[in-house]
């Protein structure tokens, strides 16, 4: 069996994307979602495309409580896990920020979910002494804005989280990368209103696959991005709060 | 789920209309909880069929997962979303090929089951919904059934060829062909004028498994209707040569990055280029190899090439007439369009076999003309309705995937069995949940002009 990659979140279309550029690598999947038909479904496309070994299974962000008993079935399915792609994540809607009932669900997604499931990946890769983590957040973690300060807030703990996991990480020979893709062209985005260079879910996961070839800790999906957000987080807070964005 | 309003078309770029767009990702989201609902694939039909003026559009682009695939049997189940150039990439590999495929291959499987598309094969193998062995059918009412040729045939033949208007089309399985390579075996017959095209194409020494005929359309007088004859088949062991490279196959596909100006094309350019194209296909004389992507697909390696009809469109003006007067009716339909001088970019001659179980299927025994029309001005539109007087005279009919502007009464003429198939329609989707702008345009659930409703 070829090296394996742990999917979480794999039924949105960055995931299945990126799940896609691995198999063409060659690499095995196991798939991790709530939507146990989509699963399935993507685990057949993937296994007939690409000819790879695909596993799935029920992960729920959200249900802290069974993420170690959720890591170690993954593991025993298949032991050559080299790699994890925490892809989930939950946008909200305009209601997070009035109601905290909604807001509560995108941090606990967002945030408190990744948190969870990435310490138990860290607490396995760390006495491998190799494996990489990749997280994918957000340029809406960059700087909170007035559209979606909620899910900018969580995707922002969650770059601060990988960073420190990064430092924690760094000795013991395990890659961590966090991705911030701009808008991309996904279920999330479809038909809002307002968005700019939108990429392709595909051209997006070709990329953190190839992110994993390069020595970028930080990378922002497509590159450009970087440039926007250091401009963005430049404005001056007196100018940025008189601003509609 | 949100949803994007956008001025939209078919692949002849007219009409534009405006409709709701959605997008699901998930199967469960195939949903048919809206009035005035179409599925749409990869928009390849040519005019409104994949159009709903202030309705929504469901795009199946992104529910197109591969479910299974036999190897040895050759059978495949995918969703409908698929294209067959994704399907061609996993099975041409493993020595299997579509049993019947368009000229385009990025067209959704579920497109092709709704148009009950045709190839160059028709006359041997039939259409695409004779090689289906079930559709997954998302009915007006929620519920998914499976319908098989042997299974609720009734709601299975309704819905080959039925334009998406029984439900939305969820999931397909198909039988495929063998092939011993994915090289095609191609041989070029070169004739003067029509006559001689028809006795090549109806002389069993000439044709092929594939065969299609290029026609001048420029051409006039006693050359009216000269063309190559082009048939072919999967090559064979013996023809296989190894160490043969396919000379199509490494090329970059080239795009047509904008509209082209309407002038571009007129009936100077398309003679010149005409005249060019059978002396250079009409030169090959002895048989050669050819990838299959170059034979079954040469448009696909230009990508847009649509823009090339300038920014108001064209329209495909597709046909079949009758075995018994083909000759005649096509001799006229290209008498028509030579008179008035309109330049056809693409003129296209193929043989059917038999009608199939398909009630609202296109096919029929005879000959099939295809001519690809820029629209200039309304005065197109008054010669499309001539040929569709001669069409209809012959007892033939128009490709409902290709039409932007039938009416409503030519369509019940050219279509017997409609009303056998708007009683199955009725009994699945009695509130007409499932609508297009083309469905509306043939009055198809109507009463007075579409026939009656129950």
């Amino acid at each position: 069996m070829s090296e394996a990659v742990l999917i979480l979140g794999a039924t949105s279309a960055i995931a299945r994307a990126t799940a896609n550029a691995f198999a063409a690598r060659g690499n095995a999947l196991y798939l991790a979602s709530r939507d146990a038909d989509e699963l399935r479904r993507i685990a057949a496309d993937i296994h007939l495309r690409y000819g790879v070994e695909v596993h799935h299974g029920l992960f729920d962000a959200e249900a802290t409580d069974s993420h170690g008993a959720f890591l170690k079935s993954v593991v025993t399915a298949m032991p050559k896990i080299s790699g994890v792609v925490l892809a989930f994540g939950y946008l909200g809607d305009q209601q997070a920020a009035r109601d905290f009932s909604v807001g509560a669900k995108v941090i606990a997604a967002n945030f408190t979910g990744a948190a969870s499931i990435l310490s138990h990946c860290a607490n396995y890769f760390e006495p491998m002494k190799s494996g990489f983590i990749i997280g994918i957040s957000s340029v809406a973690g960059d700087r909170g804005r007035q559209s979606n300060y909620v899910y900018g807030a969580a995707k922002g703990a969650l770059s601060l989280y990988l960073q420190g996991l990064r430092n924690r990480l760094h000795p013991s020979g395990v890659r961590v990368i966090t991705v911030k893709p701009g808008f991309v062209d996904t279920a999330m985005t479809y038909g809002l209103p307002g968005l700019f260079l939108v990429a392709s879910p595909q051209a997006i996961g070709e990329r953190i696959v190839h992110a994993l070839g390069k020595s970028a800790d930080v990378v922002y999906l497509p590159w450009f991005w970087r440039y926007i957000m250091q401009i963005i987080r430049h404005i001056p807070e007196p100018i940025f709060k008189r601003m509609k964005l | 789920m949100h949803t994007l309003i956008t001025p939209l078309s078919g692949w002849g770029r007219y009409p534009v209309q405006t409709c709701e767009l959605e997008r699901p990702e998930r199967y469960a989201d195939l949903r048919s909880d809206v009035a005035r609902l179409i599925a749409r694939g990869q928009g390849r039909s040519y005019g409104d069929a994949a159009l709903n003026e202030n309705g929504r559009v469901l795009l199946t682009e992104r529910v197109n997962r591969l479910l299974e695939f036999d190897m040895q049997k050759g059978i495949l189940r995918a969703e409908a979303g698929m294209t067959l150039a994704e399907i061609l990439e996993v099975i041409v590999p493993r020595g299997w090929f579509l049993p019947v495929t368009p000229g385009t291959r990025f067209v959704s499987l579920g497109g092709c089951v709704a148009a009950d598309v045709h190839g160059k094969n028709h006359h041997h193998d039939g259409s695409f919904g004779d090689h289906v062995l079930g559709i997954e059918l998302i009915l007006a009412d929620g519920s998914h059934v499976m319908c098989t040729p042997a299974e609720k045939p009734e709601l299975f033949w309704a819905t080959v060829g039925g334009m998406g208007l029984t439900g939305i089309i969820g999931e397909v399985k198909l039988k495929l062909i063998p092939i011993f390579s994915d090289y095609v075996q191609v041989r070029h017959h070169v004739a003067d004028n029509l006559e001689q095209l028809f006795r090549l194409m109806q002389d069993s020494a000439f044709d092929d498994r594939y065969t299609v005929a290029w026609i001048d359309s420029m051409a006039r007088g006693a050359q009216l209707g000269r063309g190559i004859a082009m048939c072919g088949h999967h090559a064979t062991e013996e023809e296989f040569r190894p160490g043969f490279r396919n000379p199509g196959k490494p090329k970059r596909s080239r795009s047509i990055p904008f509209n082209f100006p309407a002038l571009m094309l007129n009936p100077m350019s398309i003679s010149a280029f005409n005249a060019l194209y059978y002396r250079r296909a009409g030169g090959k004389r002895e048989p050669f190899l050819s990838g299959y992507a170059p034979y079954f697909y040469p448009l696909d390696a230009i990508g847009n090439w649509n823009r090339m009809y300038g920014k108001r469109g064209f329209v495909q003006y597709q046909c079949v007439i009758p075995e018994a007067a083909a000759f005649e009716g096509i001799k006229r339909l290209l008498q028509e369009l030579s008179d008035s001088r309109r330049p056809s970019f693409l003129a296209v001659l193929k043989r059917f076999g038999a009608q199939g179980k398909g009630l609202l299927s296109f096919p029929m025994a005879g000959y099939t003309l295809a001519l690809d029309m820029p629209i200039r001005d309304e005065g197109l539109f008054t010669l499309l309705n001539k040929l569709d007087e001669v069409v209809l005279q012959y007892g033939g009919r128009v490709y409902l995937a290709k039409d932007a502007r039938l009416s409503a009464e030519s369509f019940r003429a050219m279509y017997p069995r409609y009303d056998e198939w708007l009683k199955i329609k009725n009994s699945v989707d009695p509130q007409n949940r499932f609508s297009s702008s083309l469905s509306r345009r043939l009055g198809v659930g109507q009463i007075g002009i579409g026939g009656t409703r129950e």
